[in-house]
């Protein structure tokens, strides 16, 4: 047990804070504001090699680690949750799965383009009737007559990175199947799809509380056609597919979690050592400093939650429940701590002049995303084996 | 082709600076970063380096920690590291150390084609002495205050940033130049390349692979060899707030000269 970080990542770090610092805060508020897609600092990530962070670099990763992708997103999500989220989405969600599941042919034809940043990810599972409840998929793909292509119709929901992203991957019904208790279920397989591809569109932006400059759209299948060889993985083990990527994704969106929490503690110790009332700065007052020593003390765990799961995945060592618990403490200690910030920053930490408001409306959605928080506690109890 | 860029580690100015009770500034007690006009100097070099391929070194004169800079530059792009490091060199002024890198740079080896980059100054000394002693040492023509540097076979264009213009020189490699912030915006540090930065070679040059070099004699390095020395240094007062004049009158205009011509000013 060795919790002293090695060089390699310390310098990652301080590149992370140098890029964020410079790159990503000067913009977070606009980007917030006029609910913006942050495209320039997309191309600045890949140009450091941060679009394909623990990919190999014979498919044009950069060879690093999943624990220096955990960090990247802390780091940015330090100061800008928006521009965390589009990293988080388009490594864990697409890239990685295909890293994962693809066929040579398919590694080489995407990964580097994936890798170099010149192609954006997403990953479409979400639909109207089908959340928390993600067996309930109403998108069918068919075969044509050819046998060539698969026909796929239907739509998805809430799809992160979706009106800037190039490629997709899609969970869609293939047919159904007999399961072992004799019942009938859907067959569920995962494609990738291209923005190109015809009878595809993505629809409308939605409009949300936080992680606004996230381009959060619908995508609608109507008729799409698409080679057979673009299915991912085996035919009819969709499902495990995405359940598989979002055990990732939880790494990400943690370290996210983590990161708003961080960057909530920096803001609100500058601002408490700065502001006064009768006659002291705030930070003087027990009530702060208790406050604060909380949180510290939460967040520093939730990042110890993070670390693990990620130091598990990248030793191939089963980490779905550490990703469970880390996304579910670390997401609700970011709610948690925002909240209380802005409570310190009183009523000036309820105007736009300060980030603080940003922060707490963006916490929340770690909460929610890539399985809720109740998603996550039915992650972990199964792994304990309540049932 | 071969550029070499000098760079130094120096104390965080944009933070507290500490002095001791003599004037000398306690470098310990401060965080240190990259010279900020050095890493304009290495980028410089990579712009170079990414359209003609050539050997990017970073070079520098401290104590072991320097490493950890030298590591950081590599990692931006830069192909190897050379640490400058013995008690014989410790306490030089510019003389010296000019004196030294010189040397080192020297032992390596300076080819036709080679350049040296140096940023225009320190943010600790101040100087801007080292980078013209290292050419003046090396026989080298030099120009100050790059705000571009242009390569065409053995002839380097520069266009040096004065107060009141530019002034553009053309001369023969091998030569020094001296950058300032203008130049570009220095690249971050890239993920493979922070992977990768350990295991690019680093050489540490100490007395004794330096001593038998024709500039290394001990009386023109280290402490007994510099002879700047310091008599006092302090911290100047700090000039009194300014005075505003309101109003957009002849008789403000008038007062305003009034005062300039006081102060010998107009």
């Amino acid at each position: 047990m060795d919790f002293v970080m090695d060089r390699e990542h310390q310098l990652l770090r301080k590149m992370y804070r140098e890029f964020a610092e410079n790159e990503v805060k000067p913009i977070a508020a606009e980007i917030d504001e006029e609910e913006r897609f942050p495209e320039e600092t997309i191309k600045k990530m890949a140009k450091l090699g941060m679009m394909g962070l623990y990919f190999p670099k014979e498919y044009g990763g950069a060879g690093a680690d999943i624990l220096a992708y955990a960090m990247a997103v802390e780091e940015m999500a330090k100061v800008c949750t928006t521009t965390s989220v589009a990293l988080s989405a388009h490594v864990s969600l697409c890239t990685a799965p295909i890293f994962e599941n693809g066929t040579e042919e398919q590694k080489k034809k995407y990964l580097p383009k994936l890798c170099s940043g010149e192609w954006l990810g997403a990953f479409g599972l979400t639909e109207p009737g089908a959340g928390t409840d993600a067996q309930g998929q109403q998108t069918i793909a068919v075969l044509d007559e050819s046998g060539e292509n698969y026909i796929l119709n239907g739509s998805k929901i809430f799809i992160t990175n979706a009106g800037y992203a190039d490629v997709f991957i899609v969970i869609a019904v293939t047919g159904t199947i007999i399961n072992k208790r004799g019942r009938k279920e859907k067959e569920i397989s995962a494609f990738i799809v291209e923005r190109t591809d015809p009878g595809f569109s993505v629809g409308k932006h939605e409009k949300k509380m936080g992680i606004r400059g996230s381009s959060t759209c619908e995508l609608i299948f109507e008729d799409c056609i698409i080679p057979k060889d673009r299915m991912l993985g085996k035919k009819g083990k969709g499902f495990q597919l995405a359940m598989k990527t979002l055990d990732g994704g939880r790494i990400g969106i943690a370290a996210q979690a983590v990161g708003i929490a961080e960057g909530a503690i920096d803001e609100t110790v500058k601002y408490t050592k700065e502001r006064m009332q009768f006659g002291k700065r705030i930070s003087q007052f027990q009530n702060t400093q208790f406050q604060l020593a909380d949180m510290q003390a939460r967040t520093q765990a939730a990042q110890y939650l993070v670390y693990a799961a990620a130091c598990k995945k990248q030793n191939h060592e089963p980490y779905s429940m550490d990703a469970a618990m880390a996304k579910l403490f670390a997401a609700e200690t970011a709610s948690d701590v925002t909240r209380r910030c802005l409570q310190l920053f009183g009523g000036y930490g309820y105007t736009r002049e300060y980030p603080i408001e940003r922060m707490m409306r963006d916490a929340k959605i770690t909460e929610i995303y890539e399985g809720t928080s109740e998603v996550q506690r039915m992650v972990i109890s199964s792994h304990m084996g309540v049932k | 082709m071969k550029i070499f860029v000098c760079v130094k580690q120096v104390p965080d100015t944009s933070g507290k600076v500490a002095v001791d009770e003599n004037g000398i500034l306690i470098r310990s007690s401060m965080p240190t970063i990259i010279n900020p006009d050095d890493m304009n100097a290495m980028e410089a070099a990579l712009q170079l380096k990414d359209e003609t391929g050539c050997k990017v070194i970073a070079v520098t004169m401290g104590p072991a920690p320097a490493e950890g800079m030298l590591r950081e530059l590599i990692a931006m792009g830069a192909d190897e590291g050379i640490l400058i490091s013995a008690r014989e060199f410790g306490g030089s002024d510019t003389f010296a150390t000019s004196q030294i890198i010189a040397a080192a740079i020297n032992h390596i080896g300076l080819e036709k084609d080679d350049m040296i980059f140096c940023g225009r100054q320190a943010i600790d000394g101040d100087t801007a002495q080292v980078g013209p002693q290292i050419a003046e040492k090396l026989n080298l023509p030099q120009v100050t205050y790059a705000a571009e540097i242009k390569k065409e076979g053995n002839e380097v264009t520069v266009k040096r940033m004065l107060e009141d213009g530019y002034m553009t020189i053309k001369m023969q490699t091998p030569c020094l130049v001296t950058c300032i912030k203008e130049l570009n915006a220095p690249r971050y540090m890239s993920v493979p390349g922070i992977f990768e930065c350990y295991s690019k070679p680093l050489t540490i040059l100490d007395f004794d692979a330096l001593k038998d070099e024709p500039l290394i004699e001990l009386d023109t390095i280290g402490l007994k060899g510099s002879p700047t020395n310091i008599f006092k240094s302090f911290t100047p007062p700090q000039k009194g707030v300014g005075v505003m004049l309101e109003g957009a009158d002849k008789a403000t205009a008038a007062d305003l000269a009034d005062r300039l011509l006081k102060k010998h000013v107009i």
